[in-house]
């Protein structure tokens, strides 16, 4: 893990960490709720928890501004909450009901939202980075200075295509932020197993990328590295590497026992450095909040994500017609719809 | 309130499984994220994780029970201050999520069963330009240069990038003077990268532009394969048609001249397989012209495979303003009675040439030239033989899954009364290309051999 070090006296409002802390806790709050519908059944086939992970979208949605672009993989769900994303369209997605965000076409790995600028939930591991460098390129083409913030994990790191991103991406100066999430195992592969090249940020420098390893369960940590690359992003200086140690709790998706860890080892993790117990406190002892206001986030948080079941089990399945409908576009483009 | 906690189903498949241990024990109070049971499935044993808080109420299911189905509750968490006793739990599972009424949607078009006399479709038989228009002669390569040009005058969102597009002039000559007009904003060249700029263009047209991706050839883009279908192709469908890919996948495809087996491969029938893909192959540049136009205006991804022997090829383009052909739309370049030949792209030169032969042994051939293989004009095809009640296909691409085989299982579907004999498809041999000038001759197929074949189906 990164260094350990508490972050230095931050700079931050009282509203600020106790948003930080709602957005991590719904995050949660829904990542469990999902968990729970998986375990009934009514969420079916592959679904990937982002538990444990949050300060990743928290922090870094926290350095975005409006029409920022965002892309990721099929670990998708906390992005999404995490960009504004409405609660019942993920969830309703996930039990694949005509209110989820792809008419329940597309489920937990390929969501998209036009309106948030999220693009997907991307299914193939590392595929979304190439795609991600292509948003970053629309938007310099177009001549204005949004940034895109492509997210992939240790194990998409391996990819060739990564580094066929890489080259293009500083070569035409992309202003695209490759967030490397490093959680440390790929599905049960650590990176211990997997590289002997384990500091995945430097390997940038090969194609002349700047970039940096940050704390990601230290969700203000995760903010202040945003900020940087944002900004460098948005001068016009290319593209940046973030490489953001953080920990998923369960296992790679809903069927994975989690052999590879011992028990010890993600208890240790949760207990020590849990994202959302440090900002918790940090509200608590430095008097930014009492107990009673975080208990009302709880029951609001609470709240959305059982909506959100509700929502998605209420939701009717799609009708038969939408099997055939979405498989090409008509006069209009997708985009300009 | 007291909580029924379910059998969990952990992972896609599972049905019932085995309770193995619990790990907590009635009175315990637990919280989210505790670990309260191991529970074996048919592939793994998996720790089973508290949802909520609270005190375990009741044991419902004793460690050991193998075989408890999926949503069969069993335990009862309790709030603090409630007691066990109060505990009353549904006997019956819980319901499953609902089932769709399955098998009850709609098939294709084209999979129905004729129950009454097959009816002639109806098909656009408009010619792609009005009588009387002025023609130019040039060649394919040129052509297609135009047609990027025009597109590219016209709207700003379209830009074309590959390898060597730009300085060298394209590998092959087709985007010749594209950088001198439109600049180094617009006609990129790119690193030797087919995967790493495929997934980049499919990007960009998510963004909102146009793109145009050049393949020095197809053979190159099975490096690229993975985003022209996973992400241009499905994209649309996968994000409930929020969002897709408005571009152009482009290059020479099949074979060439002694290239070998890696630089050698028609691959019409692959792409003729997604749904989300359009796929083009022309033939002659008036065709070339009109639907690379069309290509780029459309708003899905489309496949547009060119051939490097065509491009060379002097026809007729008629010199319009602004000249497009639709998509779906067969061309009929020879009317006939004898025999239906069906071609598309350079498959069309054997079948023309065949033609001319057969009507020196008196056997009138109707040619016609698919155009587009997705969407495919098959009523067109389907008119003809109804007419000629005979029908050879030619194509460069392997046999087995071929876009000929496509059209027999249409054409038997849809006018099998009509045939008189068996279609029969003529297509490159099942082998890998070969080098040696003689073998290479024999795996490419030859007018000689529709010659041959039309002679079968004609009992001639």
């Amino acid at each position: 893990m990164a260094a350990r070090k508490a972050t230095k006296k931050p700079n931050v409002s009282a509203d600020e960490l106790k948003g930080y802390y709602r957005d991590m806790l719904l995050i949660r709050r829904f990542e469990e709720k999902a968990g729970q519908l998986y375990g009934m059944g009514l969420i079916g086939g592959f679904c990937h928890l982002y538990i444990g992970q949050e300060a990743v979208v928290v922090g870094l949605e926290a350095a975005a501004e409006d029409g920022d672009k965002r892309i990721t993989s099929y670990r998708d769900h906390g992005h999404m909450l995490a960009c504004g994303m409405d609660a019942n369209g993920v969830m309703a997605e996930l039990t694949g009901r005509e209110g989820g965000y792809s008419k329940g076409k597309g489920g937990s790995m390929h969501m998209f939202s036009k309106e948030k600028h999220f693009y997907g939930g991307h299914g193939i591991v590392a595929a979304q980075v190439p795609l991600g460098a292509g948003l970053a390129f629309s938007d310099m083409y177009k001549g204005n200075d949004r940034v895109t913030f492509t997210y992939f994990g240790d194990g998409a790191a391996n990819q060739g295509q990564v580094y066929e991103a890489y080259n293009m991406a500083e070569l035409w100066m992309l202003p695209v932020i490759f967030v490397i999430e490093n959680n440390q195992y790929a599905m049960g592969t650590s990176t211990k197993r997997s590289t002997k090249s384990p500091s995945y940020w430097e390997r940038g420098a090969a194609y002349g990328i700047p970039g940096e390893e940050v704390d990601g369960m230290d969700v203000l940590a995760v903010k202040e590295a945003g900020q940087k690359a944002v900004a460098h992003c948005r001068a016009g200086k290319g593209p940046y590497i973030l490489e953001i140690k953080t920990y998923r709790y369960r296992g790679h998706s809903m069927s994975d026992p989690a052999k590879y860890r011992t028990r010890e080892e993600v208890q240790k993790m949760r207990d020590e450095r849990d994202p959302i117990e440090a900002v918790r406190s940090m509200l608590l002892t430095g008097k930014h909040a009492t107990e009673d206001d975080l208990k009302a986030i709880d029951k609001e948080i609470k709240d959305i994500v059982n909506a959100s079941a509700e929502f998605a089990k209420e939701s009717p399945e799609p009708a038969l017609e939408e099997l055939w409908t979405d498989i090409y576009a008509g006069d209009t483009a997708p985009q300009n719809a | 309130m007291a909580i029924e906690i379910l059998m969990p189903a952990l992972s896609p498949t599972m049905e019932e499984g085995t309770l193995a241990k619990w790990l907590v024990k009635e009175g315990d109070t637990v919280s989210s994220g505790d670990i309260m049971a191991e529970i074996e499935t048919d592939k793994a044993t998996m720790e089973f994780e508290a949802v909520d808080e609270g005190v375990v109420g009741k044991i419902l299911v004793s460690e050991g029970t193998e075989g408890v189905k999926v949503n069969t509750p069993i335990a009862v968490l309790i709030e603090e201050g409630e007691s066990a006793d109060d505990i009353e739990t549904s006997s019956a599972p819980a319901p499953a999520a609902l089932s769709g009424e399955e098998g009850k949607a709609s098939a294709p078009a084209t999979a129905a069963t004729p129950s009454e006399p097959p009816v002639a479709p109806s098909v656009d038989l408009s010619p792609d330009y009005p009588e009387g228009t002025a023609m130019k002669e040039q060649t394919v390569r040129e052509a297609i240069r135009d047609a990027m040009a025009e597109e590219m005058r016209a709207d700003d969102t379209v830009f074309l990038m590959g390898e060597e597009v730009a300085e060298y002039q394209g590998a092959y000559k087709v985007s010749q003077g594209l950088l001198d007009e439109f600049g180094s904003r617009r006609v990129i060249d790119t690193p030797i990268t087919e995967h790493g700029f495929a997934g980049i263009g499919v990007g960009a047209a998510f963004g909102g532009l146009r793109p145009i991706v050049e393949f020095m050839t197809w053979n190159f883009a099975m490096q690229a394969i993975d985003h022209i279908i996973n992400s241009a192709a499905k994209t649309l469908y996968m994000s409930g048609g929020q969002m897709g890919a408005p571009m152009v996948f482009r290059g020479p495809n099949g074979a060439a001249a002694r290239v070998g087996a890696q630089h050698s491969q028609d691959y019409a029938a692959w792409y003729m397989q997604v749904p989300g893909l359009k796929v083009v192959m022309p033939y002659s540049a008036a065709d070339a012209k009109g639907l690379m136009k069309t290509a780029i205006r459309d708003n899905n991804p489309v496949c547009f495979l060119e051939n490097e022997i065509l491009y060379g090829r002097t026809f007729d383009v008629p010199d319009m303003d602004d000249f497009t052909i639709p998509f779906g739309k067969a061309r009929i370049w020879r009317e006939g009675t004898d025999v239906t030949i069906v071609s598309f792209g350079i498959g069309m030169q054997y079948a023309l040439e065949a033609a001319d032969k057969l009507a020196e042994d008196g056997i009138s051939a109707e040619v016609i030239d698919l155009r587009t293989i997705r969407p495919m004009d098959t009523g067109t095809v389907i008119n003809s033989v109804m007419k000629t009640n005979r029908c050879v296909t030619v194509e460069e691409g392997w046999p087995q899954g071929s876009v000929g085989g496509y059209l027999s299982t249409v054409i038997m579907q849809e006018a099998f009364d009509y045939l008189d004999a068996p279609v029969i498809n003529c297509t490159g041999k099942d082998v890998p290309m070969p080098y040696a000038a003689n073998l290479e001759k024999h795996a490419l197929i030859t007018t000689a051999e529709v010659v041959e074949a039309v002679k079968q189906v004609t009992y001639r």
